[in-house]
């Protein structure tokens, strides 16, 4: 096992009905400082359900949902409202892109800025120079990480009118904007190209790098899972089926009966 | 276009078979005849026909910009003629003198009927103002905003008859007492989106009416309240004429502060954050922002202005009845919103004084002035649903260091 | 005890107006997510067509019943042919719009038909001939129940059980639950869903204008405006009993004539609408999904 890193959001027995249907069952998970875990599953296996229940979109049924921030006191998040969750500092991507489709780039990038100021309605008519600081740190903040994602020279355009992949990576720089010390990325990758998925892959270690926040991914993407992650779970129909370095994880009769079903060749 | 013609007198045909009973039959039942109005048939005829081709030429059109935007060509969000003339100092400042100096020097030309008419398309402008931060710019669809309107002007008239308080006095509160309520009626509502949002606006709208015409010992029932004093100057009495003239002044100074205020908010963090609400209310949340204090903070400042408003509207009239606040004065103001284009100030200012305007100068025109509000909205949402101005964003001055390595 | 019975008369007589209309708004919202705000003016001109039918025809020496027969069926005819209208020009052009733009354009709509009607004829109320005939055999009870109360009840109840009927056992019934259910899936094999979403508004139409045909003969008159008020009522009683659920349009339907009626006959008429508003109020906000209708999860 790995030393003894700072766990940094640790669910324990998570549980989550939906009226008869138990969509995660008993799923338990760690992600410590400095790792990039990742959660894979066949579809349908409650992955973004999972995340769903630790960003605050749902309330779990059962089991706890515990935050340890950095240098701060540990919080049960459970039925948190999301963003609450994200002022403690976790932030998400979402699955299908949600993006503020009638704002620019920047504009998108600088709403993830809105928890960490407080400018109020009486302070935006004013512009006093509390205000017009922090609008100033704002916008700089926010073309600073877009740089960092390669979307600088599109910052004036609207967000619908970037291509897809651009998208993606536009949601990433959101989330960062909140200055989180967890992001959480609901299959990144999806509809990318390999060179889009490897810019994508050294993106993510980057930002585990430079901008020490670690990172729980959900992929389907198999080559980017295991080139990058430092430990991967495995869901299947609700349930954790495995976890592991991503070696063990490869070799899993468990795992490969999951993806490729009962007679489990190449 | 021989094609186009033949489906034309089709529609035509069929228009006059569906207004037949209601246009051209009319029972007079005291004098038991039958009055038939042939020369309608012949109006419903032609008109049918003529906006018939005019519909299939525009759906064309219509269809063509669609199917561009779906390959990506250009055409959509494009900066339009609006924005490039904003931009262009020379063409800018001299227009914004004009205008200026036009407002200054209107009712010292104008009679006072005129003033007194513009003063009312100037209380429309500044709901509509409020009323495009709440539906504009954080898409709640309010569809009971008169409810904020009535609070604001039987604020004053209550005030007043009960209590003898002044104008400059209940200005203020009548803005606050909006707010009030406001916040009030936003509270129970914050979760409803869409559809159920505009039915329950709508219901809160007509509870206060029938609220307001029902309760005699406070508002006076069907009857209303008389006698409100207008505008005063420090005491001193003045004539309608003076009073008229001083509350035109008045209200462009609203205006004015309206503008100046509702501009700053949108390049503001709040006011960000309430576009994201509209755009995207599960990301928005997600990325940290206060659902509930934001939400409020629209519903307020909207019902804020509302409320200023029906003091003003109260001053003017001298005289408030429930019957001056329906749900046709919300759907008034909505149309306002939605053809200036959601969220655009200046869409907002055209909309209010053409839909206000119009029917006043175009005394034929008066009694289809809810007909065609109708109509426009219709086409408006079919032909043009962003609005007389489209959504134009802001620009940020900041680094805009482009170097090579664009790529990630 | 009599008052009672009477107040439930009456209560029963709102609920099958109301039942009448809210079927046409649940319909129509459980096809196609539309608040069809202007479905109250096609009650409306129902009730108008029928005035002005019966109103000829009375003037040219008809008698009686068959003024009933022919004003009705004119009626629900020029009903269908608004409804069929109104949704190809102001409804059919968004489908794929964002929520908002058909919302405002039925608000739109409704505002158009309304003045057209007013400017068309006049603002002022007209008085509805009384179509519906005294039978006899309700004599002893006509202190309670009177031939027009009857009548609508009876009409009602046999309207909706043709509604039933036709959404269960006929093959455009089983494509409009089909085009419920998922349209995109119901094209796919070969439902015409033009068609179908054409048929919901007609059906829906039809239904209004008899309520509209029965409502103008028992009250004695009718204006422009009584759609809207109307309107907002059976919308309420849809979204009580959950909107999309055609039992539920009844259900609510009953709910919400019976308790308005007891309200106002023990309590006071005064505060009868504000009480249908409060209603629709407190549902929106507690319950969303209506007494029959199910919880929606969101998904993200």
């Amino acid at each position: 096992m790995s030393e003894m890193k700072d766990k940094l959001l640790e669910v324990n027995g998570l549980t989550m009905d939906f009226g008869g249907l138990r969509a995660v069952d008993t799923v338990s998970l760690n992600v410590c400082a400095g790792e990039i875990v990742a959660l894979i599953g066949p579809n349908g296996a409650g992955k973004t359900t999972f995340f769903n229940c630790v960003t605050g979109i749902y309330k779990p049924t059962k089991g706890d949902v515990l935050v340890h921030p950095p240098e701060k006191k540990t919080q049960k998040i459970n039925g948190f409202k999301s963003n609450r969750v994200t002022t403690i500092g976790m932030a998400r991507t979402f699955q299908n892109i949600r993006l503020f489709q009638n704002m620019t780039v920047l504009e998108n990038v600088m709403i993830g800025r809105h928890c960490r100021t407080t400018t109020s309605i009486l302070g935006a008519v004013l512009r006093g120079s509390k205000t017009m600081r922090q609008e100033r740190e704002t916008v700089e903040k926010s073309y600073d990480l877009l740089e960092k994602v390669g979307l600088v020279k599109d910052a004036d355009e609207f967000a619908k009118n970037l291509p897809y992949g651009a998208q993606r990576r536009l949601e990433i720089a959101r989330a960062m904007a909140t200055d989180p010390f967890l992001l959480l990325l609901d299959e990144p990758a999806a509809g990318m190209n390999p060179q889009e998925t490897k810019d994508l892959d050294e993106l993510i270690v980057r930002i585990r790098d430079m901008e020490k926040i670690s990172i729980l991914l959900i992929e389907h993407d198999m080559k980017l899972v295991m080139n990058i992650s430092d430990r991967i779970y495995v869901m299947e129909y609700g349930k954790e089926i495995a976890q592991g370095a991503p070696m063990d994880i490869r070799n899993n009769p468990k795992v490969i009966e999951a993806y490729l079903g009962e007679e489990s060749d190449a | 276009m021989v094609d186009n013609v033949k489906q034309s007198v089709l529609v035509a045909l069929w228009f006059v078979f569906l207004t037949f009973p209601l246009m051209v039959v009319k029972v007079n039942t005291l004098n038991n005849i039958v009055e038939w109005r042939w020369m309608n048939m012949l109006w419903v005829a032609i008109g049918a026909f003529v906006l018939s081709i005019v519909w299939r030429w525009a759906m064309a059109r219509r269809q063509l910009k669609n199917k561009k935007a779906e390959i990506g060509e250009e055409e959509l969000t494009q900066a339009g003629l609006w924005q490039r003339s904003t931009e262009d100092p020379k063409i800018f400042k001299p227009v914004l003198t004009v205008i200026a100096l036009v407002t200054l020097v209107f009712p010292l030309v104008v009679d006072i009927y005129q003033t007194n008419i513009m003063v009312l398309a100037l209380i429309f402008v500044v709901l509509g103002l409020g009323l495009n931060v709440t539906v504009g710019l954080a898409g709640l669809l309010d569809l009971g905003y008169v409810a904020f309107f009535a609070v604001g002007a039987y604020t004053y008239g209550v005030l007043n008859s009960f209590f003898g308080f002044g104008f400059w006095i209940s200005l203020p509160i009548g803005g606050l007492m909006g707010a009030l309520f406001g916040i009030a009626l936003g509270f129970p509502i914050l979760r409803l989106r869409g559809d159920y949002l505009a039915i329950v606006t709508l219901g809160f709208g007509s509870i206060a009416k029938i609220v307001i015409e029902n309760w005699e010992e406070v508002f006076n029932g069907a009857k209303g309240i008389a006698n409100i004093p207008r505008p005063g100057f420090f005491g001193a009495e003045m004539s309608i004429t003076s009073a008229t003239v001083y509350t035109y002044y008045l209200m462009i100074l609203m205006v004015v502060f309206a503008i100046f205020i509702t501009n700053r908010l949108k390049d503001s963090r709040i006011g960000r954050a309430w576009m994201a609400l509209r755009e995207d209310e599960i990301a928005c949340v997600a990325m940290g922002v206060d659902m509930a204090r934001t939400k409020l903070g629209a519903y307020a400042f909207g019902a804020f202005w509302a409320g200023l408003a029906g003091v003003i509207f109260a001053a003017r009239n001298t005289y408030i009845n429930p019957n001056s606040f329906t749900f046709m004065e919300s759907a008034i103001v909505l149309s306002i919103v939605v053809m200036g284009g959601m969220g655009s100030i200046v869409g907002v200012i055209i909309a209010a004084l053409v839909l206000i305007l119009t029917p006043e100068y175009l005394r034929a025109f008066a009694e289809y002035r809810m007909l065609m509000f109708g109509a426009v909205m219709v086409l408006m949402m079919i032909f043009r649903p962003e609005g007389l101005i489209a959504n134009v964003r802001r620009k940020y001055a900041g680094r805009k260091v482009v170097t090579e390595d664009a790529n990630v | 005890m009599e008052y009672f019975l009477e107040l439930s008369c009456s209560g029963l007589v709102r609920a099958s107006i109301y039942a009448l209309i809210a079927l046409g708004y649940t319909m129509v919202y459980g096809i196609i997510q539309l608040i069809n705000f202007a479905h109250g003016e096609i009650y409306m001109i129902g009730a108008f067509v029928a005035l002005i039918v019966s109103g000829v025809l009375t003037i040219y020496g008809f008698s009686g019943f068959s003024i009933l027969v022919l004003a009705g069926l004119i009626a629900v005819i020029y009903a269908a042919a608004y409804g069929y209208t109104l949704e190809k020009i102001a409804y059919r052009p968004l489908r794929n719009a964002p929520r908002l733009s058909p919302l405002i354009s039925a608000i739109g709509m409704s505002l158009f038909l309304q003045n057209y009607v007013l400017l068309a004829q006049t603002p002022d109320f007209l008085p509805f001939p009384a179509l519906i005939p005294d039978f006899a055999f309700m004599e002893p009870i006509a202190h309670i129940m009177g031939s027009p109360e009857l009548v609508i009840l009876v009409t009602s109840a046999i309207s909706m059980v043709a509604l039933t009927v036709l959404i269960k056992y006929t093959r455009i019934g089983k494509a409009m639950r089909a085009t419920q259910q998922d349209m995109t899936m119901a094209r796919l094999v070969g439902v015409n869903v033009d068609n179908v979403i054409s048929m919901t508004f007609i059906i829906g139409s039809v239904l209004a204008a008899i309520g509209g045909v029965l409502v103008g003969s028992y009250i004695g008159q009718i204006n422009f405006y009584i759609g809207f008020m109307a309107g907002v009522k059976a919308f309420t009683a849809a979204v009580l009993g959950g909107i999309g659920n055609i039992p539920g349009a009844v259900l609510g339907a009953l709910v919400l004539g019976l308790t308005e009626a007891y309200a106002a006959g023990y309590i006071s008429s005064a505060y009868e609408d504000v009480f249908a508003f409060g209603v629709l109020v407190l549902i929106l906000i507690l319950r969303p999904s209506g007494l029959l209708g199910k919880a929606v999860k969101l998904k993200v």
